[in-house]
């Protein structure tokens, strides 16, 4: 079938397109250059047409997710729907059930969306809900940074070895990428502790972060894995903790990259959490300026905001110690979820709330990072969905992001607390996303950063993921109508996925299934089988399933997009 | 017990299959099969072995409804799965129970014909660990999986449960007797500690026993918290227990290194019920300022904790969902099966792989008695004197593969060692077969 996407006003930044008013045509779900007189003409004159968004970093499918919905019927209880002809029933705000979350996705106009942290003994689990989740496509990003093997190997320097594990894992678990949460923290956790730093060892293991996140990143780049190493770094939500993020970034300077398509070796994720200075809740000030200096000043790194949005969410990450620590705070109900020889993990409620100061100051802190790093290229627009604030809010961010008058109005009438312009530099930053920016932060960016060829822009060759919002850049004026801009990204006009139309006027018309994407490495089979046939006597002895049901089979991850990576080149 | 001689007599063996017994899913089980039938079982425990082989005795094998004279009468398949669909299709308020003891992917149609009908969907939770998930819903959920428990744990506390009769390898395989990582010799290397009023098999085998009274797990629970925060106890006894051991016991737990809490329905369903467990999660939660501890619900069935998470993830809720308003509701004491059942407003019931003949109060199967039952399953029961119309469905993990989660939330794809009998269906096929036939009687009536 042939479409052809007549007269919107297009934003592809991968091609140079800012703003030009041209057809996008389509056939058998790939961009093409031309179609012929038969294709179907589809209007949107004047309107607002881009790569359909990447979302580089959110919680949607998986175990956290799962004891989430399970524990807080109160958020289930938010955002009731009904079954219609075309959809299932919704349910739930920040953990929305799974087909809710591939609509709400969808209208939104996003047609991927990474897992972030899939420890590998429950991928099966992260896998039946991606099946469970309609119309978006999900890479899961494969948890690493406290796996034992992974600290073994470390500690003794084998980075081929590692290598050799991380190919075989991404294999088993049908993963994308490297994922590292809190290296040796998580680890820590396992006897109630905690690591704070990259140069404090985790007990027993006695390896620090840094020499596990510079032995993953080798091993990422001696594969040449499309995406880089994924880190949350240590000292999560800590008041004073941006020298750690500052030195997590630059123990990574002298890597070398292996691939032609991303730029960076380390991906910073929800670096809002990351940018405290201070040394308590009571003196916490913005710690933005160093960091962003740092990444302004250097190529190697990329980050996505984790930007609070100020609703009542549910915090859920693979850094247990840090959720114990937020439950000692807040008081609020705690789940816990360590995950043998792999990781740990935890949930507590939140309610970020603009009268409270911390709260707003982190709202401050996310706007000041995307505002002070020059490149958009190296920012993703996120909300660590859904731990800063749930993903449907995303709009909204854009709308921060494009007004400084809106921002400015928020810290006047009271919307934020006076902490947001006291100890930030927010009111001073007078810059303001235009549509070509909001296009490379959500979808050229993470393009790029994924190493996704196939999509993020409107090439011809790239799969047919469009999305048309109902506004007309050319007459209208993002800086001063927030909230037309948050409506308008909120409910996508059209979103079309593999050149198919899901989403017209902001309602879902069609429903497909998600696709698995997820990583092969091609080359490296032997070290593979070498590594497994060395490692599977500690396997049999202490995990507690066999390795034969531990593997993810086939069937869990259909229909699956693998990207091939060739180890040897 | 008598010797037995080893089985020699067999053709293959089929290794790592699971145990579809209890919530411990046992995944290292050898099945011995000769011309297509189980003749002996390696590794599992006499509850599984005795399931898997004594599999077809009372088995079901053919459709059945029963007839005017409220006898049972052997019908083929396409007659018996209609004359379903027609109960289905024509019902008020249907609902369907069980699913804990089959695959999810027999959830996933089940789920889509409640959707479709607007039924109530329902499992065993809603009669064992119900007051579990009230309480994680209240207080929090402190869990892990159980390989740190085995790698990890220097103290392992059951209560109300009584693992060596119900989950006979839970010790062996997983928290007491193994060597793990950081526990090479294993059993000695951990205090195992049982609260129970009984004197358990469980009781027997650990270092300390503490016979609070029955009824007293709150109290106990409270007295140790109280400790715990340097608090003084004004009674002398507690729950039958000495305030010295009580103090004693609280220093114990306080100076491990790895705390490991299960607890079975012996602490949901004493008096203080979903009370009970919100206190014993507030201790773990307590004791994780000194230490390190979490928790485990000992689940019985081995896919009861699959089912809840299967829901939580489709529909946001975990058991107990009524669709009649198209959209899911979750309301305990409301869109739960018993209460359903006690109130007479169900008018079709559906039981899958359950047993709700053995196990439901008197009132509830009053009701049931008057209703028209729909029963899938694999054996003749009590819930089959109830049944009008019987679908024979396979057994998961011997006949048919599927996936289930541990009680700990660990996926695991159950392999089949043999062939089913030729005139049973699995239950994802007899599900998909009744939901595509109401989809045509719904259509049909449009």
């Amino acid at each position: 079938m042939e479409y052809i996407l007549k007269n919107g006003i297009v934003y592809d930044p991968i091609n140079e397109i800012n703003g030009e008013k041209k057809d996008v045509m389509f056939k058998d779900g790939k961009i093409v250059n031309s179609v012929s007189d038969d294709a179907k003409v589809i209007d949107v004159t004047d309107k607002l047409v881009m790569p359909a968004g990447i979302d580089v970093h959110c919680h949607l499918a998986g175990p956290k997710l799962c004891v989430g919905r399970l524990y807080r019927p109160e958020d289930e209880r938010r955002g009731v729907k009904p079954k219609t002809d075309i959809t299932r029933p919704e349910t739930g705000f920040s953990i929305p059930n799974c087909p809710a979350t591939g609509y709400r996705f969808s209208k939104m106009g996003y047609g991927t969306v990474v897992e972030a942290a899939v420890p590998p003994l429950e991928a099966k689990h992260t896998h039946e809900e991606i099946i469970a989740i309609p119309n978006i496509d999900i890479p899961p990003l494969t948890l690493f940074g406290n796996n034992w093997f992974i600290l073994q190997f470390a500690k003794e320097g084998r980075i081929e070895d590692i290598a050799a594990f991380v190919s075989a894992w991404l294999k088993i678990t049908k993963g994308y990428g490297v994922k590292i949460v809190n290296p040796c923290g998580s680890e820590a956790w396992g006897w109630g502790m905690n690591v704070h730093g990259i140069d404090d060892p985790a007990p027993y293991w006695d390896v620090t972060a840094r020499e596990v996140i510079r032995a993953l990143a080798q091993a990422n780049e001696m594969l040449g894995l499309p995406h880089s190493i994924h880190i949350h770094p240590n000292d999560l939500g800590h008041p004073g903790n941006f020298p750690t993020t500052v030195n997590t970034i630059d123990c990574m300077k002298d890597i070398k990259k292996n691939s032609e398509y991303r730029n960076q070796t380390i991906h910073l994720t929800h670096a809002q959490f990351h940018c405290y200075d201070g040394t308590s809740w009571r003196d916490v000030t913005s710690g933005v300026e160093p960091v962003a200096d740092y990444i302004n000043k250097h190529d190697h790194v990329t980050m996505d905001m984790g930007q609070v949005t100020l609703d009542e969410t549910t915090t859920m990450t693979a850094d247990g110690p840090m959720e114990y620590d937020l439950y000692e705070l807040t008081g609020l109900k705690w789940a816990n979820k360590d995950i043998e020889l792999e990781t740990a993990s935890g949930l507590v409620p939140f309610i970020y709330s603009g009268r409270n100061p911390v709260h707003s100051l982190q709202w401050a802190i996310g706007l000041e990072l995307a505002l002070m790093i020059e490149d958009p290229w190296k920012v993703c627009l996120t909300t660590d969905s859904p731990n800063a604030g749930p993903f449907i809010r995303y709009p909204r961010v854009m709308s921060w992001l494009m007004s400084y008058q809106r921002r400015a109005e928020m810290m006047d009438n009271k919307e934020v607390h006076a902490w947001a312009g006291r100890k930030s530099a927010l009111g001073t930053l007078d810059r303001e996303y235009d549509f070509y920016d909001i296009a490379t932060i959500t979808r050229a960016g993470p393009s790029k950063i994924y190493g996704f060829e196939d999509r993020g822009h409107l090439g011809a060759g790239a799969i047919a993921d469009i999305a048309v919002y109902d506004l007309e850049p050319n007459n209208f004026d993002p800086t001063r109508n927030a909230a037309e801009v948050e409506k308008a990204f909120s409910n996508a006009l059209y979103t079309i996925k593999d050149g198919q139309i899901l989403v017209k006027d902001g309602e879902i018309v069609k429903v497909v299934s998600s696709k698995h994407v997820r990583t092969e490495v091609e080359g490296f089979e032997d070290e593979e089988k070498r590594i497994l046939e060395e490692i599977m006597p500690f396997f049999n002895r202490y995990y507690t399933v066999k390795f034969e049901n531990y593997v993810v089979h086939d069937h869990y991850a259909e229909p699956s997009s693998v990207y091939k990576v060739n180890a040897s080149k | 017990m008598a010797y037995e001689p080893p089985v020699t007599d067999y053709d293959k063996i089929v290794e790592n299959c699971t145990c579809a017994f209890c919530g411990s899913n046992c995944d290292d089980v050898d099945i011995l099969v000769k011309d297509n039938h189980v003749v002996g079982v390696r590794h599992a425990c006499r509850l599984g072995a005795s399931k898997i082989m004594e599999d077809e005795d009372q088995r079901l094998t053919v459709p059945m409804i029963r007839d005017e004279n409220g006898e049972l009468v052997e019908v083929d398949w396409d007659t018996a799965l209609d004359k379903a669909a027609e109960l289905i299709a024509g019902a008020v308020r249907p609902v369907f129970y069980g699913w804990s003891e089959t695959s999810i992917e027999a959830m996933k149609p089940g789920l889509e014909l409640t959707e479709l009908v607007g039924a109530v969907i329902d499992n065993q939770a809603t009669i064992c660990h119900g007051p579990t998930v009230q309480a994680v819903q209240n207080v929090g959920y402190p869990l892990m999986t159980l390989g740190e428990v085995k790698n990890r744990a220097d103290m392992v506390v059951y209560t109300g449960s009584n693992p060596m009769n119900a989950h006979p390898r839970h010790l062996a395989r997983y928290t007491t007797f193994p060597k793990g990582f950081f526990r090479k010799r294993g059993r000695f290397d951990r205090t195992l500690v049982t609260w129970d009023p009984k004197y358990s098999d469980t009781a027997k085998l650990s270092d300390i026993w503490v016979p609070f009274e029955e009824n007293g797990d709150y109290a106990f629970c409270n007295a140790i918290r109280a400790v715990l925060k340097g608090k003084e106890l004004k009674q002398d006894v507690i729950s039958g227990i000495p305030k010295e051991d009580i103090v004693a016991l609280t220093e114990k737990m306080k100076n491990t290194q790895f705390g490991a809490l299960f607890f079975g329905l012996g602490l949901t369903h004493t008096l203080s019920k979903q009370r009970n467990i919100d206190i014993a999660i507030q201790l773990v939660q307590d004791l994780n300022k000194y230490t390190k501890w979490v928790l485990l619900p000992m689940r019985g069935h081995f896919n009861v904790n699959g089912f809840n998470i299967f829901m939580s993830y489709e529909m946001g809720f975990p058991y107990g969902v009524d669709f009649s308003r198209g959209y899911p509701r979750y309301m305990i004491g409301e869109t739960t099966t018993i209460d359903l059942l006690n109130r007479k407003e169900c008018d079709v019931f559906m039981v899958i792989a359950a047993d709700p003949g053995a196990h439901f109060p008197g009132g509830a199967l009053a009701h049931l008695a008057d209703i028209p039952v729909i029963q899938i399953d694999i054996h003749w029961g009590p819930s089959t004197e109830l049944a009008d119309v019987v679908l024979p469905g396979t057994f998961i993990g011997v006949e048919t593969a599927g996936t289930s989660y541990r009680m700990d939330s660990v996926p695991i794809f159950m392999k089949k060692a043999i062939d089913p009998p030729e005139t049973c269906r699995e239950d994802e096929w007899i599900v998909n077969e009744l939901l595509k036939r109401v989809t045509k009687l719904k259509e049909a009536s449009k």
